[in-house]
């Protein structure tokens, strides 16, 4: 199954890249693919910012746009014109704007 | 050392996963959610595990300075710093609980295919429920509003005709609903389109179809319409919150899609219920 094309914000600087191979491993759809000591993407549309890769590795040669994806959460955000948050009562559990704030989301 | 969150249904996967393996799990404290939202929220953290493995004073329990994380906390630790903070080796494992024998028999290497999260059949089918039910009232909400606006007629208000018209449209708006929440995720592959507004239109036109030809069949063109339109926006407005549900949606995606869905759906709405109301000035 694919999602939407050309939407997402992920950046892989080659240059800085080592070829560890963990931002391939930790990849749950398969967008890396590492050879001859270099990570490239395999497959763009396939990334849905989870942020494991940029996460992981060591010399931050990659970056992602990620956060909080529920529909509700965007919704939300785009009516009152605040963050992107469920808010108190989120389906997850989680109370981004609070661990924001404190940091613990990039 | 197996690392898990302290979601039951997570302990207990990797609890039954490594029956009859010699090991320790260490549960960290994630509020009670699942190891993948945890991560993405950031209580799966690098912070959390080095604080845990501190709290428990692990280097004295085993010898070893091996930790077995599962893969899908990679979004909200970080395995180098992880390592350079707690002297503790860090391994991600399989996405799913169930690979870890082959795992760990293969000397900790996972083939590409535990590496990849999936969305089968099933497991689109047990996350259908929860999008029902957070939006059963608001749905409910609307069927009633339906009902009453089918009352009304130039007449005025017939209790007969709401209770009748009213009551057969109500049950056809919930059993609409209740076959969108359940279809939707179940057919998702196959529904056409990649914009997850557009499987729910499609899909929404052709429950609204098929309710109006086996019950509907009597109704005016304007009432036929305005039913076809309520329900595939209805239904366009519960698949599109089903990304949230899903393995393979991105945030940037889902806000592109948000912005041109969520007022295309306003417009349908609203169209929708004023040609509902309308239509009752074509009855006889």
């Amino acid at each position: 199954m694919k999602y939407l094309s050309d939407q997402i914000s992920l950046r892989l600087d080659a240059g800085r890249c080592i070829g560890c191979g963990l931002c391939e491993t930790v990849c749950p759809h398969g967008v890396f693919l590492v050879q001859r000591g270099k990570a490239q993407i395999r497959d763009r549309d396939a990334c849905i910012e989870c942020g494991a890769c940029a996460r992981n590795c060591p010399v931050d040669a990659i970056a992602v746009d990620s956060g909080v994806g529920c529909a509700q959460a965007i919704i939300n955000g785009l009516l009152t014109g605040q963050e992107t948050c469920c808010g108190e009562r989120s389906c997850c559990g989680a109370k981004p704007t609070e661990k924001r704030r404190a940091g613990l989301i990039p | 050392m197996f690392v898990t969150a302290n979601y039951k249904l997570s302990f207990d996967h990797l609890r039954r996963a490594l029956a009859g393996i010699d090991g320790w799990i260490l549960a960290l404290d994630t509020k009670g959610v699942n190891v993948w939202c945890a991560a993405g929220e950031g209580n799966f953290s690098t912070e959390e595990l080095v604080r845990r493995l501190r709290d428990v004073q692990l280097d004295q329990v085993v010898s070893h300075r091996n930790l077995i994380l599962p893969q899908l906390a990679a979004p909200g630790v970080n395995a180098f710093e992880a390592t350079k903070l707690s002297g503790f080796r860090v391994v991600y494992g399989p996405v799913y609980a169930r690979d870890l024998p082959r795992f760990l028999a293969a000397g900790c290497t996972a083939t590409t295919d535990m590496r990849r999260v999936h969305f089968r059949w099933h497991e689109r089918l047990a996350v259908a429920p929860l999008e029902l039910v957070i939006h059963f009232k608001r749905a409910l909400l609307a069927g009633l509003a339906l009902a009453l606006l089918a009352g009304i007629s130039p007449a005025g208000f017939s209790w007969s005709r709401m209770t009748s018209l009213g009551g057969l449209a109500l049950a056809l708006w919930v059993a609409a609903y209740v076959l969108a929440g359940l279809l939707g995720p179940l057919l998702l592959p196959w529904l056409p389109m990649r914009a997850f507004a557009l499987k729910g239109a499609a899909l929404g036109a052709a429950l609204a179809a098929a309710g109006l030809a086996t019950f509907g069949a009597s109704w005016p063109f304007l009432r036929m319409a305005a039913w076809l339109l309520l329900v595939a926006t209805g239904t366009s407005f519960l698949l599109l919150n089903f990304t949230g549900c899903t393995t393979f949606t991105s945030p940037s995606g889902v806000r592109r899609e948000v912005r041109w869905a969520l007022p295309a759906q306003s417009a349908g709405a609203a169209i929708g219920l004023a040609a509902w109301a309308l239509a009752g000035w074509q009855m006889p």
